[in-house]
């Protein structure tokens, strides 16, 4: 599998280091209730097909990466910048 | 009488190299001071970097300047200027840290040394595609690295300085199996 990271380019998966759903990105605000936070922390959709992952290019430039990968097909459909990602 | 003691530094790969194998030579390079260069957040310093050491900024996977005073492109926002001493005027612009301890550095050269490398790193560093000037944070084996073409048959080669043994371990064995092939 190969991830294209928006900086270094097309890149071999064993410089990646997968960090979980991208779901973490979208933290509850401080004061949200409990159900927001359960939702948050523990549950996670599980369809087949396109997944927003986080995957941190550990041994290339060191960002963070949101990819959208499909679970069914293993295809790997973009990549972008954690910090660029929509909120 | 006062007894006195004589503390003499040693380099990363001190009585490791240099190495000769087949067509490829494995040396040791004093890279000379190394700093890295962290733009502050929104702030050029291609300009500055260009009045106190005569190259610019390298773009992402890229390396400028020449033997003794480079500007190696070393991950996200972050530059590792090799060789002078950085002018104190750059950090008005960029957080400048010391790093001249921490790597091993480094030169694979000879006919041979893209096809060792090839055994050891997930990246196609063949000179059509990886051209003089150009460099590559990856992996070497199981270390992070930092790769930089600096001929048409040599590279500069950065990993931790803890690792300097394995590094020199795996470049020589990847030099005698690539050398016993012919």
């Amino acid at each position: 599998m190969r991830l294209p990271c928006p900086i270094c380019g097309e890149r071999d998966r064993r410089e990646f280091y997968y960090q979980g759903a991208a779901v973490a990105l979208n933290r509850p605000a401080p004061d949200a209730d409990a159900d927001a936070w359960q939702d948050f922390v523990y549950l996670r959709e599980n369809l087949p097909g396109d997944h927003q992952e986080l995957w941190s290019h550990d041994a290339g430039c060191g960002a963070w990466l949101v990819v959208t990968r499909n679970t069914v097909t293993h295809a790997v459909l973009g990549a972008k910048l954690a910090s660029e990602a929509d909120r | 009488m006062a007894n006195t003691l004589t503390l003499t530094a040693t380099s990363p790969c001190y009585g490791l190299l240099p190495k000769t194998v087949g067509t490829c030579t494995l040396t040791e390079t004093d890279l000379g001071t190394l700093t890295s260069v962290a733009p502050f957040k929104g702030r050029a310093v291609s300009d500055a970097l260009k009045g106190a050491h005569g190259m610019a900024f390298p773009a992402p996977n890229r390396a400028t300047g020449k033997d003794g005073a480079r500007a190696i492109w070393f991950g996200r926002d972050m530059v590792l200027l090799a060789g002078p001493v950085p002018d104190p005027g750059l950090g008005d612009h960029a957080a400048l840290t010391d790093q001249s301890d921490a790597w091993t550095c480094v030169t694979l050269s000879g006919e041979d040394a893209g096809a060792v490398l090839a055994r050891l790193v997930p990246v196609d560093l063949r000179p059509a595609i990886f051209k003089q000037g150009h460099t590559a944070r990856t992996q070497l084996g199981h270390m992070n690295a930092s790769i930089t073409r600096t001929g048409p048959d040599s590279f500069l080669i950065l990993v931790f300085r803890s690792m300097a043994a394995t590094l020199v371990h795996d470049l020589v064995t990847a030099m005698e199996s690539l050398a016993a092939r012919h």
